[in-house]
């Protein structure tokens, strides 16, 4: 097969790219510049989108033997990633940008070139397992559950998953940082990336301040309706979110508080304590079946509702607007705008089942 | 292989790879007392008045650098200081908006570090800048002009300057000019003395010689504030041991380059208009971009061995990618830190769209380029624009912003 190997520069994508070729696949290596006004250099582990990175990737590529090239997707990605993160916050829902960047960027705008340009697939570093079986593409959690992937992958339609290869699903970490390291690809020890690329400070608050400015509103108790003070914008907060409210007075009961719910209309959070915190019922929408088979009867499955959360015990069903999901205990900090998928669990690795994005919870 | 990147770099002469080969076994400082010093001073020398004659200048005037952005450096930087240092009110810096990095970015450093004022000189749909616009630029403040900047040859497009008559008009008002010709040595009659330039950038590996070794010819006349400070080798406006291998190597290339013009830039037009010719048949609304090289009394619009294009509907990275994969090598435009191909300044002061601009590629002829080298292009361009117009515009936003209403989030 034809495969364009996704190279961040990191050492996922460089092993990933190393085992394509080896399997004997014409494999070209592509690096996304993602950012319009590139960094020169990291500045600890975080970012992926600087010339430094760049360079890695080609490096990588050298060794492995490959053609290289560095792909401008600058303009798709602000306005498919980072627009759509602003603009979620601003909804007062909690985006996940690395879900929308494998949705949008790397199995949609870059797939689509790749398949125009005449390549079968586009391999990627991720720590998912794949296998099409008949057509029928099933996505599961790595082998190694620590750094699992799927579920940042688990909004990939099944077109997009046929053309997608994971290199990296059945091996564990170490393993893959000792094979790079055995492939003399200088990348072996480089640390991993965390946090969000476009945002390499870490703060996203300050991040979203500078797109959003202040949007004052109130910190509303959400059963008195008492007005407990202010804030300079939804944007700042998020469902389950403790520390830095910036309320003054304690309250009555001692207890801490909460954000329980974010109302962008009227610029309200609304605060309670943690009785109020757990959800039991989630309404989603925009449901993705990996496997093509959407749910036929209220199914027994696993629910996971953050990139690196745990799951919990659910039965999902398919209602006219998406997907409803009733957890068997309630958790807490589900946030809108977040995806809740739902896992069948199995020996081979948890099976992905589908996705859809968080609507409302009660 | 089908090498179709000459404005990049050229294959060295071999010539000029024997020569410089056979000094690379001698070891001599050219400022030392002693005998092989004095051997190496000798072989300096002599190169120096070589490349003298074939580019109309004195020895004197002709000064060793490390290449073309060291060049282009010195003169805007050095020439700029020694104005300002002269008279404070010359802090304007005249400079075309198509000029390579290597000058844009000295101007903006000097605007940005160095009180520097910049007026951009616009060009016009070919890209070339008209001693008109030249001239309205310093008669708004011809006191407090420092110097001006216009390359001989564009890099990218090929469009050629009428630096004679852009330096006419500077010098009636007694402001230098440094011109960067870099691409135009190799094609272009380009003779220092007649052209009334006050300094002039060259550069080895774009014309079959060595890497790493340029010159600035500086009139001798012309105040030039030093760059790089120290031992003073080269007329106490650039330090640096002199590289001789390079220098013996770069003074045979130019020789060599000088004396096969006349004879070479023909045939070698020809070869690009059979190019330009053979895409066109290919693909019928491929867009040639620049001076259409008509003839005329004043010579060439266009440097003989470029053809830059545009292939409406296409990404010129993946036509880069797809004729890469079948051993033809060209280019985008110029190449960049990250290796991102952005939308060419060149194209856009021409005014061109900025799709249209990524869009683009440059083939770029010399002096090892044969007809088979037009061929292999001319039958794979076709399919390889197919295939590009199917993978499509995929890095472009699927909305565009409306300039007027709304500002795009920057990363």
């Amino acid at each position: 097969m034809r495969v364009l190997a996704a190279m961040s520069g990191g050492v996922d994508s460089a092993v990933a790219a190393a085992r394509a070729v080896e399997a004997g696949h014409d494999v070209t290596g592509v690096h996304l510049a993602l950012s319009a006004k590139p960094g020169t250099l990291r500045t600890g582990a975080r970012g992926c989108c600087t010339v430094e990175d760049s360079r890695d990737a080609r490096r990588a590529a050298d060794i492995l033997g490959i053609p290289f090239y560095v792909w401008d997707f600058a303009e798709r990605f602000t306005e498919e990633v980072v627009e759509s993160f602003v603009g979620e916050y601003a909804a007062g829902r909690t985006p996940n940008p690395c879900m929308t960047c494998n949705e949008k960027i790397k199995f949609e705008a870059l797939l689509e070139k790749a398949m125009g340009l005449g390549f079968d697939a586009v391999a990627t570093g991720h720590y998912a397992r794949l296998s099409v079986v008949d057509g029928t593409p099933l996505l599961r959690r790595s082998r190694d559950t620590g750094k699992d992937q799927s579920y940042v992958l688990a909004s990939l339609t099944p077109e997009q998953l046929r053309h997608a290869m994971f290199p990296l699903g059945d091996s564990w970490k170490s393993e893959v940082r000792a094979e790079a390291d055995e492939r003399d690809l200088a990348v072996a020890q480089k640390p991993d990336s965390h946090d969000i690329c476009f945002i390499p400070d870490g703060d996203t608050k300050k991040f979203l301040d500078s797109r959003l400015g202040e949007r004052p509103g109130n910190l509303v108790d959400a059963e008195s309706g008492a007005v407990l003070g202010e804030h300079t914008g939804v944007h700042g907060f998020t469902v389950g979110q403790r520390k830095g409210l910036g309320i003054d007075a304690p309250a009555p009961d001692g207890r801490p508080r909460y954000v329980l719910s974010l109302e962008p209309v009227s610029g309200d959070v609304k605060v309670g304590n943690a009785d109020h915190l757990g959800v039991t019922d989630i309404d989603a929408t925009r449901p993705i079946w990996p496997s093509e088979q959407p749910l036929p009867a209220p199914t027994e499955c696993r629910a996971q509702i953050r990139a690196h959360g745990d799951t919990v015990g659910a039965t999902a069903e398919v209602t006219e607007s998406g997907v409803s999901v009733r957890l068997a205990e309630p958790m807490e900090g589900v946030a809108p705008g977040q995806s809740v998928v739902l896992y069948s669990p199995e020996d081979e690795g948890d099976l992905v089942l589908g996705s859809a994005v968080i609507s409302a919870t009660r | 292989m089908t090498y179709l990147d000459h404005a990049a770099t050229t294959p060295m002469r071999p010539e000029a790879v024997a020569v410089m080969s056979e000094a690379l076994t001698r070891s001599g400082n050219a400022s030392s007392l002693h005998t092989s010093g004095r051997r190496a001073r000798r072989a300096v020398e002599e190169s120096r008045e070589g490349i003298a004659a074939a580019l109309g200048a004195r020895p004197s005037e002709v000064l060793f650098t490390a290449g073309g952005t060291e060049s282009d450096n010195l003169a805007v930087k050095g020439i700029f200081w020694a104005r300002r240092a002269a008279d404070p009110k010359r802090r304007r810096i005249l400079a075309s908006a198509v000029e390579h990095h290597a000058v844009l970015d000295a101007v903006e450093w000097l605007v940005e570090h160095e009180g520097a004022e910049v007026t951009w000189l616009e060009v016009d749909a070919h890209g070339r800048v008209l001693p008109e616009v030249l001239e309205r630029a310093i008669v708004a403040a011809p006191d407090e002009v420092a110097l001006a900047t216009v390359m001989w040859a564009n890099n990218e497009v090929g469009t050629v300057n009428p630096v004679a008559d852009l330096a006419a008009v500077t010098a009636s008002h007694g402001v230098p000019l440094h011109t960067d010709a870099v691409q135009a040595i190799e094609t272009l009659p380009v003779d220092f003395g007649t052209s009334g330039a006050a300094a002039l950038t060259m550069t080895g590996h774009k014309i079959g010689g060595p890497y790493g070794i340029g010159v600035l010819v500086l009139a001798r006349d012309v105040e030039c504030t030093p760059v790089l400070h120290g031992g003073g080798q080269e007329r106490e406006v650039r330090s640096g041991t002199l590289d001789t291998p390079a220098v013996l190597g770069l003074a045979s290339a130019v020789r060599e380059a000088v004396d096969a013009r006349a004879d070479h830039v023909g045939e070698l037009a020809r070869l690009r208009d059979e190019l330009i010719t053979g895409v066109r048949d290919a693909v019928p609304d491929a867009v040639l971009n620049g001076d259409p090289d008509e003839p005329t009394a004043d010579g060439p619009g266009r440097l003989a061995g470029n053809a830059h294009f545009t292939f409406p509907g296409c990404e010129g990275d993946s036509l880069l990618m797809l004729l890469d994969a079948q051993g033809i090598e060209c280019s985008t435009g110029s190449a960049c830190t990250a290796g991102v191909a952005e939308p060419s300044h060149v194209l856009l002061a021409m005014g061109a769209e900025p799709t249209a601009a990524r869009g683009s590629l440059r083939f770029s002829l010399g002096h090892d380029s044969t007809p088979a080298d037009v061929q292999a292009l001319t039958a794979a361009i076709g399919p390889a624009v197919r295939r590009a117009r199917s993978a499509g515009l995929t890095g472009l936003r699927k909305n565009p912003v409306d300039p007027v209403t709304t500002t795009p989030t920057e990363v």
